[in-house]
């Protein structure tokens, strides 16, 4: 029962982030400020990560190609399509709900604690529009960090097998292999959805929560566990519907 | 002004504040006083539009809370300042950012005249110097006059302050009491205080409600509350040795 109260008040959050809206001036401010708190400031560790589980995943698939009669431009070719449909956006976006999503909502929890959401109702102002808008937009932008994950881990995978001997030929010729755009469109199809997830679950658990300056902490701890989940749902029913 | 007639608020089945009628005149400080618990904040919360009665009505200068919409409240709502307990001060912004926020969110003004008039607010609280500072870099009562600028900023009918004083040390807390008190005169305001600091009650309560387990027990001045025979009142204002001992003077 708590649980379908929460889904319906989840809901009613997405629909009041809309209405009411801030004037433009303000938001436009709001929403600059958020694409360079969850966008930009996202690429550092995104771009490592990316680069060396690039390289461990080609790595791994090196070792499990060691027939003679298996080409090693398959190497490229395994890894470009594990970083495209899986690493690149499922993987990452967990780790974003880590960084992210932790971050929406130890802020706006915080807010909720120092009186600072009643300060903005006081005023007129809908704190939803406010505060949650403005990082839906911002995410809109998340498939550009997805971009930068999947070049660099491709990449990673490149550096892996030229220090192990893999002629770079074969990687990049496996790389090209057999290229299906569709696969693409499926990858990026599934970064807007989890976009909208980590804007929208942190936010309400940031937003509903109760107490004091410890809630906050435990507040953080679950919005990553259940964005993490919802993104694995969302991840199986997508893959479901569009490559099975 | 502000009257209130025979307002009710349950929570979940439970009642916690009922048969409250009274009336808030204009210009005047007002102060809601009583223990932890006797439902003064879900009062200024029933007061500020937060929440909303059971039963009852509230009138805010001849109009009625009942014959309001939501477009209704949101513009009541633009006429209210509010003092929270902990300052509620915007962390990422300036002090002056702080002030301006309501007129950059509320007003069409431009930035040159929205600047103007928070600085005149930030003057009147006398905080010119630390216009710049974040409210991490000032004091704890340098943060309530922040709030009391943001308050007041818009030139509202209306200032609800919850415990202003809560977390002072006792010389800052009265200089916030004054500073509330002139504000409230100066700009012809009705002032509605949520109290438990003995010290406001008789240095500016001119009109005083105590709350007794969600219920008006007693209402008066400050003058009146020092003087009356009520158990539970004189419980309430002589619960500390020192104004026990004052008492005897009385």
């Amino acid at each position: 029962m708590l649980y379908i109260d929460d889904i319906g008040r989840y809901f009613l959050m997405i629909k009041m982030s809309f209405f009411k809206p801030s004037k433009w001036k303000v938001q436009r401010k709001l929403i600059f400020k958020e694409i360079n708190d969850l966008i930009i400031e996202s690429i550092p560790i995104v771009t490592i990560l990316s680069f060396f589980i690039g390289g461990v995943v080609a790595i791994q698939t090196a070792l499990n190609l060691s027939s003679p009669f298996l080409s090693k431009s398959l190497i490229g070719f395994a890894t470009r399509q594990s970083v495209i449909l899986e690493f690149a956006p499922t993987f990452m976006s967990i780790i974003m709900a880590g960084k992210v999503g932790s971050y929406i909502t130890s802020s706006i929890g915080t807010m909720r604690v120092t009186e600072q959401i009643d300060a903005l109702e006081v005023m007129g102002i809908n704190p939803l529009n406010y505060l949650v808008f403005p990082k839906i937009i911002a995410l809109l932008f998340y498939p550009f960090v997805i971009t930068v994950a999947m070049f660099v881990a491709i990449f990673g995978g490149f550096v892996a097998m030229t220090f192990a001997g893999v002629p770079s030929e074969a990687f990049i010729s496996g790389i090209q292999m057999d290229f299906d755009p569709s696969h693409v469109s499926y990858a990026y199809l599934k970064t807007i959805l989890f976009a909208f997830i980590l804007a929208t679950v942190p936010s309400y658990h940031g937003f509903y929560m109760k107490g004091g300056a410890l809630e906050v902490g435990k507040a953080s701890t679950l919005s990553f566990v259940w964005t993490s989940i919802i993104i694995i749902i969302v991840n199986f029913i997508i893959t479901q519907l569009l490559l099975s | 002004m502000i009257e209130i007639k025979n307002i009710k608020k349950s929570f979940d089945g439970s009642t916690i504040i009922q048969n409250i009628s009274t009336t808030f005149e204009k210009g005047k400080t007002n102060l809601i006083i009583g223990q932890s618990g006797s439902g003064k904040t879900v009062l200024l919360k029933c007061l500020l539009g937060l929440h909303e009665p059971d039963s009852g009505e509230i009138i805010y200068d001849g109009v009625s809370n009942l014959n309001m919409n939501e477009s209704d409240k949101t513009l009541l709502r633009r006429e209210m300042g509010m003092v929270f307990q902990g300052s509620a001060l915007f962390d990422s912004m300036s002090v002056i950012e702080n002030v301006m926020f309501p007129l950059n969110m509320l007003t069409n003004r431009n930035e040159e005249e929205i600047r103007e008039k928070a600085k005149i607010a930030i003057e009147r609280v006398e905080l010119s110097k630390a216009v710049d500072k974040l409210p991490s870099e000032i004091s704890g009562g340098m943060q309530k006059r922040v709030a009391i600028a943001r308050a007041i900023v818009m030139n509202p009918k209306y200032l609800f302050c919850d415990e202003p004083n809560s977390g002072l040390d006792p010389k800052t807390a009265i200089v916030i009491d004054k500073l509330i008190h002139e504000i409230t005169k100066e700009y012809n305001i009705t002032t509605i205080i949520n109290s438990h600091d003995m010290n406001s009650v008789i240095e500016i309560g001119e009109k005083i409600i105590f709350m007794v387990s969600g219920e008006k027990n007693w209402e008066g001045t400050n003058k009146e509350i020092l003087k009356t025979n009520i158990e539970s009142v004189t419980n309430f204002v002589y619960s500390s040795e020192l104004l026990k001992k004052v008492k005897k003077y009385l």
